[in-house]
């Protein structure tokens, strides 16, 4: 089935994948080969620099555990912090529609600021365009980031091999099931406050204890579940999580009984995935729990080799079954 | 992942290993799970890997974006697409194909297509936005009916002339009896929904037991299903026809006075068509006359034409059980997940769309 027209459902999981492999990568770099990162690694003279770029578009703009700024500043550091590189410059290009509230604007690029100030990274270009109200929600930002890649580094999706371990550096599902009870008015999950933060410190400290670590994945939109089928496909391998081993909290839990949604297919912001070798999974379960952040982190499966599915679960009452790419965006279900 | 007291793995082998031996004595058997929310967890939770061969789960008519005939879709489209009305819909509607487009395609037309998760959001969106004119379509079950009902009441409280109701909702039991009518039917014991019975009561089933199925009432958890089905098994082991609630913290035989008043007050039977199925009689529900002003058909002239069913397509002998989702000429080929051509695939709780995902699996 071609592509006629851009839907909604183009924006993340199976979906987004169609679009990039249909219509943009084709037209845009037919050239192209290897697999899709977080960052470009681009060996430079005197150093293999690291180079991402994305786009933010969130509503409501302010959400438990963050905003845009905030969610533009990380998600750029974040793609930069899972390839190893230390991340040194950033842009950012803003958006806005006619009418938005200039206090806000104030807000949001301040918390985006202070993300890169944390992080020692120097925003050094940027754009600002305003279009008229009603052709964009509130304001669009996005962000371009360079880091530096330590010499001998290489981490990529295709890096997995039977015998690792898989780890999630924190509980999952927080920023999708923050966002959705805002938009939604889910009472009861709006306790639930975005993981949105910078992974930096964490990535930095399993890198440290694990050098030989194979793949990092920052665990966006699509979730889990999404990233862990791109490092099985890309890598070959099947990944056999363990239910009962992923950590979820309670009202990610209790929203997603109620819209009937897979926390492992709901975004995050602030956590990621990792394969290391398994004889490695220890150190690297204590070095993450020990850094700032990464207290929840846990070991959540193995890589084995391929089998009938990328990924599969084995469920908290023993049972098996395949752990899907996400379709498109999550819908939630009517009972 | 979900609460411990109902899933805890020690029991859950304890009652695999009783559902084991109940299976040893009753042969190959054919359940029916008839609702969506019991397809999705007994997904979820890898059930059919665990259990023995000869136990054969198929879903029912029970999920309700299958059952909603592509008809349905097309008038809220065109409703969109021509009339410039806001269309209100639950999120799995969304991707559900009509007969021609389905709401997701019109919405990347140009249609005003939103997802709410409750028909209250409806009277809220009417009630800020009056110069905009709403349609929600109302489509599930005896669980949904009775918000649906809340909101029209709202709605005419606050004399809304800007939102309309699609009203597309289906009735358990009437399908259950269209299902035990077909004499081919498969079937050995059903699975009934634990929401809708709590709801409508465990008494709505009585003409199941009197058509000689078993028929047990049960939860979502781990334990609710797998108790579930050890006491189906138990039921057909031992021949007893009779409706046994296993979900007693929740349905009582009564069911939800409150909301099968609200219902009534709103709403009243009407035959109805079902995706893959057909006509089933009194299986739907259309405002009562001094609501049908709320009512979308009147208000925009609407005409909710006949179905068209893809060639080829055997959804009607899936749904009821007849045969299994492989046997179908398309299952895998023409109609996977991402290229849906028949309403069990359409949504992730249709048989064949779990079939696919799941039962491959082994």
């Amino acid at each position: 089935m071609t592509i006629e027209r851009v839907e909604l459902s183009h924006g993340s999981g199976d979906g987004n994948q169609r679009l990039l492999s249909e219509v943009v990568l084709p037209n845009l770099v037919p050239d192209r080969c290897g697999p899709l990162e977080d960052s470009a690694v681009v060996p430079s003279p005197g150093a293999c620099l690291a180079f991402t770029t994305d786009s933010f578009v969130v509503q409501p703009l302010e959400f438990p555990g963050g905003d845009i700024g905030k969610l533009a500043a990380c998600g750029t550091l974040n793609d930069l912090a899972v390839m190893g590189a230390r991340p040194v410059l950033m842009s950012v290009a803003l958006i806005l529609e006619e009418g938005l509230d200039a206090g806000l604007l104030a807000r949001v690029l301040r918390s985006l600021s202070a993300v890169c100030k944390a992080s020692g990274v120097a925003i050094v270009c940027g754009d600002t365009k305003v279009v008229q109200h009603g052709k964009a929600d509130g304001m669009f930002v996005t962000t371009a980031g360079i880091g530096v890649v330590p010499e001998g580094r290489s981490l990529s999706a295709a890096n997995a091999r039977p015998g690792d371990a898989v780890l999630v550096s924190g509980p999952i599902g927080c920023h999708g099931i923050a966002i959705m009870a805002q938009r939604a008015n889910l009472g009861f999950a709006s306790s639930v406050a975005s993981d949105c933060a910078p992974i930096q410190g964490l990535t930095g400290a399993l890198l440290e204890a694990v050098p030989g670590t194979k793949v990092m994945r920052d665990a966006t939109r699509g979730g889990c579940a999404a990233v862990l089928n791109e490092i099985a496909l890309d890598s070959g391998v099947t990944i056999r999580l363990r239910l009962a081993d992923i950590p979820v909290g309670e009202g990610v839990t209790g929203a997603c009984n109620y819209l009937g949604l897979d926390p492992l297919q709901v975004a995050n912001e602030g956590t990621f995935v990792a394969v290391v070798p398994g004889s490695d999974a220890a150190r690297a379960l204590v070095a993450l729990k020990a850094a700032s952040g990464g207290s929840g982190a846990a070991i959540i499966g193995a890589v084995e080799a391929k089998g009938r599915f990328p990924v599969v679960a084995v469920t908290e009452i023993g049972g098996t079954r395949p752990v899907e790419m996400p379709l498109g965006r999550l819908l939630p279900r009517i009972c | 992942m979900t609460r411990p007291q109902f899933s805890d793995p020690a029991l859950a082998r304890k009652l695999l290993s009783a559902v084991e031996q109940v299976a040893g004595r009753v042969g190959p058997v054919k359940l029916m799970e008839v609702c969506g929310t019991h397809t999705m967890e007994i997904g979820r939770l890898g059930l059919r890997s665990l259990l023995p061969r000869t136990v054969e789960l198929v879903s029912g008519p029970g999920c309700p974006v299958c059952v909603t005939p592509g008809s349905v879709i097309d008038a809220a489209v065109r409703l969109a697409l021509d009339r410039g009305v806001a269309i209100l819909t639950f999120g799995d509607m969304i991707r559900v194909p009509g007969n021609e487009l389905s709401l997701e395609k019109a919405a990347a037309q140009g249609a005003d297509v939103r997802e709410v998760v409750s028909a209250l959001q409806a009277v809220d969106l009417a009630e800020k936005d009056p110069e905009r004119r709403f349609v929600f379509v109302a489509v599930g079950f005896e669980t949904t009916v009775p918000v649906v009902a809340r909101s029209v009441v709202l709605a005419a409280g606050k004399k809304l002339a800007n939102l309309h109701f699609l009203v597309a909702h289906r009735l358990v039991p009437p399908a259950l009896d269209a299902l035990l009518a077909d004499k081919a039917l498969g079937i050995q014991a059903f699975l009934l929904p634990g929401h809708v019975s709590a709801v409508i009561g465990g008494a709505a089933y009585r003409r199941v037991a009197e058509a000689g199925v078993p028929g047990v009432i049960t939860g979502f958890e781990a334990l609710d299903i797998l108790s579930g089905i050890h006491t189906a098994l138990t039921l057909i082991a031992d021949r007893t026809a009779s409706v046994v609630n296993c979900y007693r913290r929740v349905v009582r035989p009564e069911g939800n006075p409150r909301a099968v008043a609200l219902i009534r007050r709103v709403f009243q039977p009407v035959d109805a068509a079902w995706r893959g199925i057909g006509t089933i009689p009194g299986s739907g529900f259309e405002l009562r006359p001094e609501f049908t002003m709320f009512d979308a058909t009147g208000e925009y002239g609407l005409r909710v034409g006949a179905d068209r069913m893809p060639e080829g397509c055997s959804c009607g002998s899936v749904l009821k059980g007849v045969i299994r989702p492989d046997r179908c000429p398309l299952f895998g080929s023409a109609c996977t997940p991402q290229t849906p051509v028949g309403p069990c695939m359409v949504s992730s709780e249709g048989s064949c769309a779990a079939y696919y995902r799941y039962e491959v699996a082994r």
